[in-house]
């Protein structure tokens, strides 16, 4: 169907792995968020980091996509030191979601999906055939046909989150990695959703690592959760080991009978 | 998943109209308006010329065709050396605003924006009154004080805000435009207190807030051109990066953008562009707003098509609005931009939507 980039097997010997943290510290101005933080994410894997507000969980995705420099430690997308790959090249290899922001012009939801297409298209020429092709695809992926030609401006919330999902598509790297993604999709979307990285992530072997809030989503949709709290990672592994109800109680401090429906789906799921 | 299929046939349509035909239009439209604004240009005035004259002139004298001499030697005067100048310096000003304008809109994400948005009026503005009011009189290649001071004023006065906005802790945007806005209530404060000190100089500063292409000349337009054309043509070859700021900063650097260095880039290419339009021509107000705005009604956002559009459009707008301020005795041509420009705005303004959110 579509023809999305399979990560290529590196060259480095770091075995095959999409996403490297070693002993990474990280820090806003004077405020430090991640404390030697160890995490390896192989290639082909979808995985949901999940943590109360502050853990960290944000800053991750924004060290890895190279916003923000570690302090200390390496950082390794695709076998390669992330600080050491220009920019345009990275933005090849990994896509990212982005949060809503607010759009100064009128621009059609085609607009704003082709913007994934910036950092292959041809300097001098502009979209190709090629990229035409990876627009429309991406746009039909994420469900929006029939919103193409409208004002990206004039749709619900929850409709120009998924503009902004499909523009990452479009840009067919083969690490995705999403902050909340659902946050402002009714239930029926946010299992759309979902369903797509679950799709991405099987049939084109995209690795995946969301940011989730939605414990009971994270454990039904993740086969693996990194649970994150005060910079450091307290759990790592399959949704019924990750959410314990010592776990949730520690962590989130809140009784685990609140989430266990959730935590319980995930592990009828996890197995299967 | 029929539904789904049928979008995509939709789409196929959608792309092909949206990325060859219309464009190409609005090209040829562009390319012609030019051509009219230069014939129409310089053959209008208190001294008539006929189009055909016209024609004939500037094809024997600038492209050597063989064209029978049916006009006046005056006439001839007139047409190569005082109209073509000016209407090619009302080109060349229109192009590098309007490219300007467009350039500083799509990087501080701001509609409202113009080219003079972060100090470069108020410098070169503070730079022309300072020229008026010291005893001091100059020509370099009839460049007097008050031009090369307002170029420096421009510049200067970007650079502050630049320098200074690096230093606030704010968004990197907000800072700049806001920071833009200190400095230049403060370089006001300075034009206000260089006016109340000019007497008999208030005029001429009067002159040059309002903007005029009447002391256009071939040498001006040698110095000026250069600098105006280089900086919106790079400015054009970066219409990839300009795209890539459509979502904000972050979603830039996503997109593989080195965010710091083209955003210094992009702001001294169209600091420059901006600064030698307005030491030659004055402060010419709405050009640099107006003419993005219109071209992205027509094409969308596109900055491959709303650049070269825009200094298509700005150039013939600017030669239009300059002969209008000619033909009504020499009014100042920033008067003409004011009041065709801004009702005009307006209209435009209730016609879209103004949703500013998202």
């Amino acid at each position: 169907m579509i023809a999305l980039p399979v990560a290529e097997a590196n060259t480095s010997g770091a075995r095959d792995l999409a996403v490297d943290f070693r002993s990474v510290d990280a820090a806003y101005r004077r405020v430090d968020v991640l404390h030697d933080l160890t995490l390896s994410i192989r290639q082909g894997e979808r995985v949901a980091l999940i943590g109360p507000n502050g853990a960290g969980k944000s800053t991750v995705l924004r060290v890895l996509a190279g916003l923000l420099q570690a302090r200390s430690g390496q950082v390794t997308l695709l076998g390669r030191d992330v600080a050491t790959i220009p920019r345009p090249e990275v933005a090849r290899q990994l896509a990212v979601v982005p949060q809503l922001a607010a759009l100064p012009f009128a621009m059609t939801v085609e607009d704003v999906v082709g913007l994934g297409r910036l950092p292959h298209e041809d300097p001098w020429r502009g979209q190709r055939p090629a990229d035409r092709a990876a627009i429309g695809a991406a746009i039909e992926r994420v469900g929006l046909g029939h919103l193409l030609g409208r004002d990206a401006r004039e749709l619900s919330l929850g409709e120009r989150q998924l503009v902004l999902l499909a523009m990452a598509v479009a840009q067919q790297a083969p690490v995705l990695l999403l902050d909340e993604p659902t946050v402002h999709l009714d239930l029926g979307h946010q299992v759309q959703v979902m369903e797509l990285l679950v799709d991405l992530n099987e049939r084109d072997h995209i690795t995946i690592v969301a940011v989730l809030h939605d414990l009971g989503l994270a454990g039904h949709f993740f086969p693996r959760l990194v649970l994150l709290d005060g910079g450091r990672i307290v759990g790592d592994g399959p949704p019924d080991q990750v959410l314990t109800g010592d776990q949730v109680r520690s962590v989130f401090r809140v009784d685990p009978e609140l989430v266990r429906p959730a935590s319980a789906v995930g592990r009828e799921t996890a197995g299967a | 998943m029929s539904a789904q299929s049928e979008g995509i046939a939709i789409h196929r349509v959608t792309v092909r109209r949206h990325w060859s035909r219309r464009p190409v239009l609005l090209f040829a439209a562009g390319a012609i308006g030019l051509l009219v604004a230069l014939v129409l240009g310089v053959a209008l005035g208190t001294v008539a010329v006929a189009p055909l004259d016209t024609i004939g002139i500037l094809g024997r004298r600038l492209l050597g065709l063989p064209i029978a001499q049916t006009w006046t030697p005056p006439a001839e005067t007139i047409v190569l050396d005082l109209r073509l100048p000016r209407v090619l310096e009302a080109m060349v000003v229109g192009l590098g605003l309007s490219v300007a304008g467009t350039a500083f809109q799509g990087l501080l994400r701001n509609p409202l924006a113009d080219p003079y948005v972060l100090g470069t009026a108020s410098g070169a503005a503070l730079g022309a009154a300072i020229a008026v009011v010291i005893p001091v009189r100059m020509l370099v290649l009839e460049f007097g004080l008050l031009h090369g001071l307002a170029f420096a004023g421009a510049l200067l006065a970007v650079w502050t805000v630049y320098r200074l906005s690096r230093a606030s802790p704010l968004a990197p945007l907000t800072g700049l435009v806001l920071t833009g806005y200190a400095v230049g209530s403060l370089l006001a404060a300075g034009l206000a207190m260089a006016m109340y000190l000019s007497g008999a100089g208030l005029r001429q500063i009067f002159g040059y807030l309002l903007g005029g292409l009447d002391g256009a000349s071939w040498v001006r337009l040698a110095v000026a051109a250069p600098l105006i054309l280089v900086a919106s043509g790079a400015i054009l070859f970066r219409a990839r990066v300009l795209n890539g700021f459509l979502l904000g900063e972050e979603t830039a650097a996503h997109l593989g953008i080195d965010v710091r260095r083209e955003r210094a880039i992009l702001l001294g290419l169209a600091s420059l562009a901006t600064a030698a339009a307005v030491a030659v021509s004055g402060l010419i107000g709405f050009v640099g707003l107006v003419v993005p705005h219109l071209v992205r009604l027509a094409v969308g956002p596109n900055a491959r098509l709303v650049l070269p559009l825009s200094a298509l459009a700005g150039a013939s707008l600017l030669v239009f609005a300059d002969l209008l301020a000619r033909l009504l005795g020499e009014i100042p041509v920033g008067v003409v931009t004011a009041v065709v420009g801004a009702p005009f705005f307006l209209v435009m303004l209730r016609r879209v939507r103004t949703g500013y959110e998202l």
